[in-house]
């Protein structure tokens, strides 16, 4: 019959599209055609106004560049996935330069997939290189903490019940860096301040991240942040809560346009197509690599509607500093919040100081414990 | 069909051996049916997002099977898939669906883990075995507890284990970021790493770590057990009814311990291969979902160990062609679980289609 008929010819063309796809090497796709094929892995969905948002932002830049190839995968577990994925794009895609972006993926993932490929370049966002790991391999991250600072300052005007609140992934240095970064910024305001913190425990959870921020609601905070991968749900939950809030990783200013006071967004489009175009230029780029919002690592969010005159005014007074170098917002005198003393008078840590990436203490004034 | 059927029937009837491929062909043919099927499905479904099925499914085969790397990175991800899928196989043969294997890997895995910090310095020899029984001996307490809490109980298995993974989850993340977290892991909570000696390598001649192998082994010898010794067909009568069961004397409540334990123990072994041979300590990757795929890839094999070796491959032919599918085809990586979701949802209505084939049943031949 006409049915059988047709389904056989479909059935041919098919069987036809298929041996054609499998002998044309590429299937229409010029990875190979162009100097350098870059690739990009991401833990999470790459539109989670987050931690992905941030890096798939800076491929983005990349690919807009002359002569540069971007492939690109997400949701790719810490596990052999990642590993698979890297010599995935080095075998299919000839990839020469590539960025797992998640904190996971380097120890033990890139650095044992590295040794294997010592013609390809591994960059990997947050991760520790050090004295003996592959040379191939470079790490580089930003000081965003002193955007968590400068977001404390918008923050330490707005409050009016003098309690800001952190939804926070886990006491990990960096995450602490943030907490106590905001709340220092808050205290430049006003030194009556407190900042509560809940930990979700995971990066990514978003029933506990509402939770926690209605928590935070419950307790009386009425500016709310947090470092958790996908900011969207504290976001929303916080500004449907009527608080006011700061945004982290990307601009998350959409979706509570009127509530966003600013945000501590990663600036990964210049630092990607610098990097790139040191590959592109035969040269080779340092294995450790940190800059903050002088050096184009880091960059804040539009102020939104509600902040006040005085806010803006403090806010650029020392966002002005920051941009001079080598600020330090974790000086003494200054305790942990069980009064062991953190800074003497007169001592610090500028933004670079390595110490600050072993930081294991909430200093006075944030309403939490980091176990 | 019926037409075929009784062209073939005169000649069919003195061959011996005809009749009998026709009944075993039914196992394989009506999976691999059902198989296609899904295949067609799905290729509507990507007709319809505009995508060119011919294009995916050569992606597919190219990034799952086309390469010798291909194979690599399949077989690599396979490796933990076919212990997990023993751990529901096995309790299903006695009728039990255990869904949270999960919880078992994750703890072999953090015991394995933290036995390999406190045997620094002993020779592999000796360190190795001691971590692999350690997360066999976790992973079988946790899912052995499911099996008893059932049996002496009467508490939902697949409930219990299901809220039991999530304990053990939750009890993980305390261990890696409290009491066994290694000082120096910052911004990655975990257990000190493995001395390089305690680590579990490749196979020799590709790099694929030596728990496929024995992922290979446990499917052989858990089907010896189920097919070839009076103690999987004393599991599998008090699968069929366990009332009958224990009124002919069966002791179906250590049946019922025993292969939830094993299971379990399979599980928690897949543990300790992501310990010692991928991760190098034990932190919150280990709970990276091996256990719930484990379900899908046991159901499709229809709980039988042998069946699971092909499932298993082929569900991380799939997951390993994620990736290449993200990058050429601009299709979400959600594809590759959309299409496993249609090849279950086939196979699973494929189950009521045994027997209603006359080709392959050679009694009603004559009748036909």
């Amino acid at each position: 019959m006409s049915f059988s008929h047709l389904s056989r010819r479909g059935f041919l063309k098919g069987t036809a599209a298929v041996v054609g796809a499998a002998t044309v090497p590429n299937l229409g796709f010029a990875a190979s055609d162009s100097p350098l094929t870059v690739g990009f892995i991401y833990v999470g969905p790459k539109d989670d106004f987050g931690y992905n948002q941030a890096h798939a932002e800076g491929a983005a830049a990349v690919k807009a560049m002359e002569g540069v190839t971007v492939v690109e995968e997400e949701n790719v577990a810490e596990t052999i996935d990642v590993q698979k994925s890297m010599e995935s794009m080095i075998n299919f895609d000839e990839a020469k330069l590539l960025f797992p972006t998640s904190f996971g993926y380097f120890d033990p993932h890139v650095l044992s997939v590295a040794p294997d490929h010592p013609d390809v370049r591994f960059q990997h966002a947050a991760g520790l290189w050090s004295e003996g790991m592959p040379t191939n391999v470079g790490s580089y991250f930003g000081y965003i903490g002193m955007g968590q600072y400068l977001n404390g300052i918008t923050a330490g005007h707005a409050t009016t019940t003098k309690k800001i609140g952190f939804v926070a992934a886990k006491p990990i240095p960096q995450v602490l860096l943030n907490i106590n970064s905001f709340l220092l910024g808050a205290r430049q305001v006003d030194p009556d301040i407190t900042c509560q913190v809940i930990f979700t425990g995971e990066w990514s959870l978003a029933v506990k991240e509402a939770e926690a921020t209605n928590a935070l609601a419950d307790a009386g905070c009425d500016v709310i942040t947090c470092h958790v991968d996908g900011p969207k749900v504290v976001m929303e939950t916080a500004a449907g809560r009527d608080c006011f809030v700061c945004g982290y990783h990307a601009n998350q200013s959409p979706l509570a346009p009127e509530k966003y006071l600013t945000g501590a967004e990663w600036n990964w489009a210049g630092v990607y197509t610098g990097m790139v175009q040191t590959v592109l230029g035969g040269g080779t780029i340092d294995n450790f690599v940190r800059g903050g919002l002088a050096d184009g690592f880091i960059k804040m969010s539009p102020l939104g509607p509600a902040v006040s005159d005085a806010s803006r005014a403090q806010f650029e007074t020392v966002k002005a500093e920051i941009m001079t170098g080598g600020f330090t917002a974790i000086k003494g005198p200054l305790k942990d919040n069980s009064g062991n003393v953190i800074a003497a008078d007169g001592e610090g840590f500028a933004e670079d100081d390595i110490a600050l990436e072993s930081m294991d203490y909430l200093v006075e004034g944030v309403i939490g414990s980091t176990s | 069909m019926t037409l075929s059927v009784s062209e073939g029937t005169p000649s069919a009837r003195p061959i011996l051996g005809l009749a009998g491929v026709a009944r075993k062909s039914e196992a394989v043919l009506l999976p691999i049916g059902a198989l296609l099927a899904g295949f067609a499905a799905f290729s509507l479904f990507l007709l319809a997002q505009g995508k060119s099925p011919a294009d995916f499914f050569a992606l597919v085969y190219r990034a799952g099977f086309g390469t010798a790397f291909s194979w690599e990175n399949t077989l690599s991800r396979a490796a933990p898939l076919l212990l997990a899928a023993l751990c529901v196989a096995l309790p299903a043969r006695l009728g039990l669906v255990v869904i949270g294997g999960e919880g078992a890997i994750v703890l072999g895995g953090v015991g394995a883990g933290f036995a390999g910090v406190l045997l620094y310095g002993t020779p592999a020899l000796i360190a190795l075995p001691i971590m692999l029984s350690t997360a066999m001996a976790i992973g079988a307490i946790w899912i052995g507890a499911v099996g008893a809490l059932r049996h002496y109980r009467g508490v939902n298995e697949t409930i219990a284990s299901l809220l039991m993974a999530y304990i053990a989850i939750a009890l993980m993340n305390h261990l890696v970021e409290g009491p066994l977290r290694d000082p120096a892991s910052l911004n990655k909570p975990s257990t000190a790493p493995l001395d390089e000696s305690l680590r579990v390598g490749n196979m020799p001649g590709w790099d694929v770590h030596w728990g496929l192998a024995f992922g290979v082994i446990a499917c052989l010898l858990t089907w010896v057990l189920i097919e070839k010794t009076t103690w999987g067909f004393a599991a599998r009568i008090a699968g069929g009814n366990a009332r009958a069961a224990q009124v002919q004397g069966l002791p179906v409540g250590k049946l019922i311990v025993g292969f939830t334990a094993l299971g379990g123990a399979l599980a928690g072994l897949a543990g300790f291969f992501e310990v010692a041979a991928v991760h190098g300590s034990a932190n919150g990757s280990l709970a990276s979902g091996y256990g719930y795929t484990g379900i899908l890839i046991a159901f499709l094999a229809r709980h039988n160990p042998l069946a699971i070796i092909p499932v298993a491959v082929l569900l991380a032919g799939f997951e390993a062609s994620s990736g290449l599918v993200q990058r050429r085809m601009d299709l979400p990586d959600a594809t590759v679980l959309v299409l496993q979701g249609f090849v279950f949802i086939s196979i699973l209505m494929s189950e009521t289609l045994y027997g209603r084939f006359k080709i392959f049943a050679p009694e009603r031949w004559r009748s036909g």
